[in-house]
């Protein structure tokens, strides 16, 4: 009994440091505060996929007068003491879990209908327009500037999937 | 028909499919976008934190010399070594600097093919520099020695804070540290016109250091100052400071390029730079400075002091009154032992300790400086007589409280230029000591509050801090910071950015990134390729650092395993490096091999970083170390004994030289090992020291730099690159905006906010002020008319230019063997600036009056 709670307390331990790194590295001013729009990054880096409305719904956990720590610029910071417990609650439930990368590639499979191995940039922008949270311009120029082969303008889903998997890795 | 509604079914449920693969991979994307933030992030820190580090280590250093020189006896031998580099404020007679100065005995050989200057320079010359410049020349050192004297009779007329003001028809152009890179300050050229009487600029300090032109970056700042005296102001940077420049490689770029007559450009440099005035204000609402403010910051203070006193702000000034000389040394160095004894016998935080930067960064070296009994008993001899002195005048006000007054001026003083120079913004309000850069303070937004209200004041622009985007804003937006390095720490490392200025005092920023490289890679290889050089100058860091690090690590390690936990290790990583890095985040960059436990084996790590070290067995390994650690103490500590700045020292100097290094350090090296360190480099045996040679033969190097031979091989293959004009506009900013722009209409002041090739801007019309800011190659550009004056951004070799008419003012801006020459007609004055043997020349008729 006492073990478990020992071995609890390790996992706990463990995890708030891990949320603490990475915090840290957002945390420009040293002083345990982030840029609200920092936020989605942080949690994503932690290896989680939250969606959009997810993440906002993270960031709404926190009373409102204690989210706008200080407000300077249209946003607001958020302060570690109040993003610890939320993201801990998270990654120790296991909340958004990671989409494993063999889905990935049916995923791009799937989209690629007559199986030719690549698809089209205007395909691939269709879809990603699709869907509750659409791709915005900056996305969508941001991934096919990294997606597509500057030779045949065409893309090649499997090597992208995997320089996404490898470059994110570690 | 059933059948028909089976398939529209079918297909219904492909489209479902379909676009919950696509959210799939909608996700997927988002997720790996943070990563790879999160790595671009980190790889700041590392940037950043390492370059802070030597600045404290520069400080430090300069805060040691200053110790020895002040508690040395004069005939010191360590004394004598480097007391030349203090110095330097010998009140000296102006003709007789000019007499030091004089080039006129300089003869400039007949080959010499440079631009030659005559003053008053015309505007002729002017460009003619910045060509010269450009197609990698030099300017001959007679003109370089000519320009810099009568820059400096100019600036000595200047006040110390610069006012102007703008006017509608011209907008001021700011401009941040350039840091000897000409690729930068070209660029903004060319997009924003060189300076004139219509096209004011502020560069706002840091010319020098780092880069590799920063004597061509001076030359032409100066060159375009003295042009238009009234339109062009320089304000100070921390980097305008000979000691700075011992270790960041400008004193190092003059000797290379001037060898002859370097040391007297540097020396005259010193005094140009102690006369550069300190800051600009803008229509008396607009403060532009280097570094920033404090919470003692005070203009009315800056404009009364002599600011050519400070050649090196690192440093007060010593009061020169013949008669009260001694005592006001004495004085001084009193109150600044009393100064360190209340700091380190104080438990209270670390403000107490601003005010007195230098002892507060400075670590107590009286253990490692043992001052010759003598010489103790004699500065307590004169403190004695001082005091009873003091005890026989009347007690109200005794001569010491007096002059300690007059020391605190100077001291006032010299921290207000300090804080100029130095100081950072920062999130928290509040002003304390810049622990991290070793010189100014960190100022928080209530204290650019009180500083702007008190000054009635709307904004600060100030530089001094590398941003990613060249630009930032802070303090709700009543600060901005503002650099021009773009590609600073490495390719791809950051844009640069100038503001243009007008009567309405609302920045307008223009971004830009220098090289050509940037554009052709994607986000995810330019952040992969920094990352990588970041890593690479880290782990050097880390090697260098061996012996401490295994330490540290044995230590943790009470049972002797050559195994520490991820935890310990990254504990001991900080705990010797102090660079305040996320460790832990980093560790999967930097140990690899890692057991299943997840502990590291800490001896194979140092193998596992893949840092070769020099061939250098028969040197004692703690020596080594030391090299490789305190690289660049070093060589300032070389420069500094380099009295005559020849680049070479003596087999005694060298000695001497690492002497002090051994108190600095608190480390014995035994005669021997000197003795091995000297012969290993001096091959010829001729007993002097080549003092670049013996840096590069201790160098780190990599073991296997596969990365660099990629991004040679990379910039071999792209094919496109040949055909660029250097210094075409990095364009990878061209982002579409969001569609519901599309719903503004032309004039809206939204638009202002969209990037030069988003749709949007075809509903502009010619004329409409926000094609301005359209870069060469946007297709909107083909809507304008010849003779528009927004095609004057056009580069040579624009197919934009076609459009042109022969005879057209934009023509003239076209290059030698540019296609479009071969448009002009026969006697086009264009023509006269063809060279002989031009290819275009052969169109010409004989008897043309430009054959």
């Amino acid at each position: 009994m006492a073990d478990d709670l020992e071995r609890a307390e390790i996992i706990v331990t463990e995890v708030h440091k891990k949320i603490n790194d990475a915090f840290e590295v957002f945390d420009h001013d040293l002083n345990k505060t982030v840029d609200v729009r920092e936020i989605g990054a942080i949690v994503r880096s932690l290896g989680c996929f939250p969606t959009e409305a997810e993440l906002l719904d993270i960031i709404d956990e926190r009373p409102p007068n204690v989210l706008l720590l200080k407000v300077e610029e249209p946003s607001g910071f958020i302060c570690f003491e109040r993003f610890l417990p939320t993201m801990s609650k998270i990654l120790m439930e296991h909340k958004f879990r990671p989409i494993p990368e063999d889905m990935l590639l049916t995923a791009f499979e799937v989209l690629d209908r007559q199986k030719k191995g690549h698809l089209e940039p205007d395909e691939l922008t269709d879809y990603m327009r699709q869907g509750n949270e659409p791709f915005t311009h900056l996305e969508m120029e941001e991934m096919l500037s990294s997606a597509v082969d500057p030779d045949s303008n065409l893309i090649y889903y499997k090597d992208f999937v995997n320089t996404m998997v490898l470059d994110g890795e570690r | 028909m059933g059948c028909g509604v089976s398939k529209s079914n079918r297909f219904q449920k492909r489209d479902n499919k379909a676009i919950k693969a696509a959210v799939l991979i909608q996700h997927w994307y988002r997720q790996y976008v943070a990563r790879m933030e999160m790595k671009r992030r980190y790889t700041w820190h590392i940037f950043q934190s390492l370059e802070y580090s030597g600045e404290q280590a520069q400080i430090k250093l300069y805060n040691f010399l200053g110790y020895l020189m002040d508690n040395f006896t004069p005939s010191s031998n360590e004394r004598n070594l480097i007391s030349h580099f203090f110095r330097e404020n010998e009140v000296c007679r102006d003709s007789e600097w000019e007499r030091f100065f004089c080039y006129k005995n300089i003869k400039v050989p007949e080959i010499y093919s440079g631009p030659r200057l005559t003053f008053p320079l015309t505007v002729e010359q002017g460009s003619s520099l910045v060509d010269a410049f450009r197609n990698k020349r030099q300017l001959h050192s007679r003109f370089v020695l000519q320009l810099l004297l009568e820059t400096w009779r100019l600036l000595r007329r200047f006040p110390n804070i610069s006012r102007i003001s703008t006017c509608q028809s011209k907008e001021i152009t700011i401009c941040g540290d350039l840091h000897g890179q000409l690729e930068d300050l070209l660029l903004i050229f060319y997009k924003n016109g060189m300076p004139s009487m219509e096209r004011p600029y502020v560069f706002n300090g840091d010319f020098v250091d780092r880069g590799e032109d920063s004597i061509e970056i001076l030359l032409i700042l100066f060159s375009f100052l003295l042009l238009y005296p009234n339109d062009v102001h320089l304000n100070r940077g921390n980097h305008e400071d000979h000691i700075v420049n011992l270790r960041y490689g400008f004193t190092k770029e003059v000797l290379t390029k001037y060898k002859m007559h370097g040391k007297r450009i540097l020396k005259l440099l010193q005094k140009i730079f102690s006369w550069l005035p300190l800051a600009t204000v803008i229509d008396q609402k607009v403060l532009v400075l280097h570094g920033g403010i404090s919470d003692t910051t005070d203009l009315s203070v800056l404009a009364r002091v002599d600011r050519h006193k400070y050649v090196s702000a690192l440093r007060p000034p010593k009061k020169r009154l013949p008669s009260t000389a001694s005592m006001s040394v004495d004085l001084e160095e009193d109150a600044w032992r009393s100064g360190r004894r209340r700091s380190s016998s104080s438990s209270l935080p670390k403000p107490l300790t601003r005010g007195s930067f230098q002892s507060s960064s400075l670590p107590d070296f009286s253990d490692r400086v043992q001052l010759p009994v003598e010489e103790q008993l004699e500065a307590q001899q004169r403190l004695l007589a001082l005091h009873s002195s003091a005890g026989g005048a009347t007690p109200a006000t005794s001569p010491s409280q007096d002059s300690q007054e007059g020391g605190d001026d100077t001291q006032e003083e010299w921290k207000q230029i300090l804080d100029l120079l130095w100081s950072d913004p920062m999130t928290q309000d509040g002003c304390v000591p810049n622990e991290v850069r070793g010189g100014g303070c960190y100022w928080g937004p209530d204290v650019t509050e009180d500083f702007l209200s008190r000054h009635h004041m709307l904004l600060i622009i100030r530089s001094h801090e590398c941003k990613q985007e060249g630009y930032e804003f802070c303090h709700n937006r009543k600060v901005l910071t503002l650099f021009s390095a773009s590609n600073y720490y490495d390719v791809g490392s950051n844009r640069g950015a100038y503001v243009k200025l007008g009567p309405d005092l609302v920045p307008y920023v223009i971004q830009y990134q220098a090289s050509s490289m940037t554009r052709e890679l994607t986000f995810r290889q330019r952040v992969g390729q920094t990352e990588h050089s970041a890593l690479r100058l880290l782990k050097k860091q880390l090697f260098s650092h061996k012996s401490d690090l295994i330490c540290a690590f044995q230590d943790l390690d009470k049972e002797n395993t050559g195994l520490v936990s991820l935890k310990d290790w990254a504990m001991a990583v900080e705990r010797v490096m102090h660079l305040g890095l996320p460790w832990r985040m980093l560790r999967f960059q930097l140990v690899s091999c890692r057991n299943r436990d997840g502990s590291v084996d800490y001896l194979q790590w140092f193998t596992e970083l893949a840092i070769q070290e020099p061939n250098m067995d028969h040197i004692e390994k703690s020596l080594l170390e030391m090299l490789y650690r305190h690289r660049s103490t070093l060589e300032t500590i070389f420069r500094i004994v380099d009295t005559d700045n020849s680049g070479v020292i003596n087999m005694e100097d060298f000695r001497q030289t690492w002497k002090l290094l051994s108190i600095y350090l608190k480390m014995e090296f035994t005669e021997e090992a000197i003795s091995d360190l000297a012969v290993a480099i001096d091959s010829n045996q001729d007993g002097s020291i080549d003092i670049q040679e013996f840096m590069e033969a201790f160098r780190l190097t990599d073991k296997k730099s596969r990365l660099e031979r990629g991004r040679s091989m990379f910039m071999g293959t792209a094919p496109d690159l040949t055909r660029l004009h250097p210094g075409d506009p990095d364009l990878t900013r061209l982002h579409p905006g969001d569609p519901d722009l599309t719903r503004l209409d032309p004039g809206d002041p939204d638009l202002t906010r969209l990037d030069p090739g988003d749709p949007d801007l075809t509903r502009l019309h010619p004329g409409d002020p926000d094609l301005t800011r359209l870069e060469t190659g946007d297709p909107n550009l083909t809507r304008l008319h010849p003779g528009d004056p927004d095609l004057t951004r056009l580069h040579p070799g624009d197919p934009d230019l076609t459009r042109l008419d022969p005879g057209d003012p934009d023509l003239t801006r076209l290059e030698t063997g540019d296609p479009d020459l071969t448009r002009l007609e026969t006697g086009d004055p264009d023509l006269t600036r063809l060279e002989t043997g031009d290819p275009d020349l052969t169109r010409l008729d004989p008897g043309d009056p430009d054959v």
